[in-house]
């Protein structure tokens, strides 16, 4: 395929839908299940099986966390809300309806940054967040006929959609993770795609560069990963590229994402908005969003990824890399943060040090998340500083630290249990000293012949017949001071 | 308004009906005639009055988020034709 940013200026917006983690579903009281896991059809209810006379009731709690992410999205919160009636003809809806919000939304106009592999950053628009209703689940049959699981039906789902600000599979990504990471701040959202909590479908467009026109859009679905997002995309530039090239048409329709191989294929042609018949829905009555309530949840959101990058940098010194990997995920970012409030004020760095490049791999190995490892902060910080302290060395400490990680004890009891405790002793180290000295005659004379490098070599003997517990700079100075005397004698 | 063949087609395609050509003759006439109809609310003026969503001045009807009991299964499925699986067998989708 021809390269299509040569000629063609892909155009993307994002739809990602979120389940929202209430205990009950968005309009009756049947629990939210695990689709995946739960027995079918059994969180259901005349409500969310659309049976006739059924009343739905809106859930307060997913009002409150669709408000939430609204808020955190920078969105201008609408005061006057109403739901509607988006009609279609499909076996996952059992009412032959979704519940949804269609002219009056929750939230407009919003936004958000993203940060590209650069280290730039860009802003995208969020046109718009509201609530609606999950489906239900449809597995289809190799014999023909599809089975349909209604537990999902009537989920309380949020519709999140962007403006065409993305311009390529690898912002689409960025994009996506961001929304991904602030839903799980909010505690709204696991962010779990293979489970299909968390949807991301792009809308793709190409056009000549230079042109303001906007070319015909295909919709992407079944990318169940943030991998797929950027391939799919990708693909679906380069495919639309190619057909405009030979000088054909796009073709309006839903495209699914073949995972396996890593291509899209066309589902179904897209009915248009006036298809859906969307109107009021008149089981509801509109939903008032006062200014008082606003103003409680936007004092319950907890402090977003930016703002604690940007505190971060100021406060702890820390690089924006650095501070972006710690606040990838808020529980990391609370652990590190109970470490720096329990060490000295000059120590925030070396405990965002610590984390990253030790804790981080220990966890990498073990496959453990920050609330499952039995490393604590304190623990951490004590650990720091019998570094600073010189009761061991850095190398030991990392050994300590591994130690603490297998076994949850404290590091002066794994110090003291293994007597991993730092040789300082001068009179000890002196006659170590002596002893590699006298075993390598050879390495002598060609030091004092000048050859310096030799220096590391006798530091590593020593360093090893103290079984690594030396204090290094003890070592380094009584050394220096030891060669220093022989080339003189 | 007079509707056409073409739109009666549409309409009739979304709602999933299969129509004779006879049957879409008279619902094109019944159709423009109810549209014509609700089009007397044009000739209004309505100026600054916002929809009306719904009939009842009625605002905030929520509920906790407190789960209650599903339906037995047996219920849930009692209305279905065909069932496998615990789940509502239906006619392909796929087409």
């Amino acid at each position: 395929m021809t390269n299509p940013t040569t000629y063609y200026e892909p155009i993307i917006g994002l739809e990602i839908h979120a389940e929202l983690m209430t205990n009950s579903k968005m309009f009756c009281g049947c629990k939210v299940v695990d689709s995946a896991e739960a027995p079918p059809n059994t969180a259901v209810c005349p409500v969310c099986l659309g049976m006739p006379g059924m009343l739905p009731v809106i859930n307060r709690q997913a009002v409150e966390y669709a408000l939430r992410v609204a808020l955190a999205l920078n969105c201008t919160i609408q005061h006057h809300n109403i739901f509607a009636r988006k009609n279609y003809f499909y076996p996952d809806l059992p009412k032959a309806y979704q519940i949804s919000q269609y002219e009056l939304p929750l939230g407009v106009n919003g936004w958000l940054e993203i940060e590209l592999e650069d280290g730039s950053s860009k802003r995208i628009g969020v046109r718009r967040v509201h609530m609606e209703e999950d489906t239900g689940k449809l597995t289809h049959l190799e014999g023909g006929g599809s089975l349909v699981d209604y537990n999902r039906s009537g989920v309380p789902l949020l519709e999140i959609v962007s403006e065409p600000d993305i311009h390529s599979g690898e912002e689409a990504r960025a994009y996506g993770l961001k929304i991904r990471q602030i839903l799980r701040y909010l505690g709204v959202n696991s962010g779990d795609m293979e489970k299909g909590v968390l949807r991301v479908e792009p809308n793709i467009s190409i056009r000549p560069v230079g042109s303001t026109a906007f070319g015909t859009r295909t919709e992407l679905k079944n990318l169940n990963s943030f991998k797929a997002l950027a391939e799919g995309t990708a693909y679906e530039i380069a495919r639309q590229a190619e057909i405009l090239n030979r000088g054909g048409q796009v073709v309006q329709e839903t495209r699914g994402w073949h995972d396996a191989r890593r291509i899209t294929f066309s589902q179904r042609s897209k009915e248009e908005a006036e298809d859906y018949r969307y109107f009021p829905e008149p089981d509801l009555p509109p939903l008032a969003i006062s200014d008082e309530w606003i103003a409680t949840v936007r004092a319950s959101l907890p402090e977003l990824p930016d703002a604690k990058v940007a505190r971060y940098q100021a406060d702890y010194g820390l690089s924006a890399y650095d501070a972006r990997v710690l606040t990838e995920e808020r529980a990391v970012a609370a652990w590190f943060e109970t470490a720096v409030a329990a060490a000295p004020t000059h120590a925030a760095k070396t405990v965002a040090n610590w984390v990253i490049n030790n804790l981080f791999a220990l966890m990498n190995e073990k496959k453990q998340g920050i609330e499952q490892i039995q490393v604590t902060p304190a623990g951490l910080v004590e650990l720091i500083g019998l570094v600073e302290n010189r009761t061991i060395n850095h190398n030991t400490a990392k050994e300590v630290l591994a130690e603490m990680f297998a076994t949850g004890q404290s590091a002066p009891a794994i110090v003291q249990a293994s007597g991993l405790a730092q040789v300082s002793d001068e009179a000890a180290i002196t006659a170590v000293i002596a002893n590699v000295l006298a075993a390598n005659p050879d390495s002598v004379t060609a030091y004092l012949g000048g050859k310096e490098k030799l220096l590391g070599f006798f530091i590593g003997q020593v360093m090893r017949e103290l079984h690594g517990k030396g204090d290094p700079a003890v070592v380094n100075r009584l050394l220096s001071q030891t060669l220093a005397a022989r080339r003189q004698a | 308004m007079a509707l056409t063949h073409t739109d009666v087609e549409h309409i009739a395609h979304l709602a999933r009906l299969e129509l004779t050509a006879v049957e879409k003759e008279m619902y094109r006439q019944q159709l423009t005639a109810v549209l014509d109809y609700a089009n007397l609310l044009n000739e209004l003026a309505l100026d600054g009055i916002p929809p009306t969503a719904h009939a009842i001045p009625q605002y905030n009807v929520l509920r906790d988020d407190v789960i209650e009991p599903s339906l037995p299964l047996e219920d849930a499925l009692y209305n279905a034709p065909r069932q496998q699986n615990q789940q509502f067998l239906i006619q392909s989708v796929l087409a």
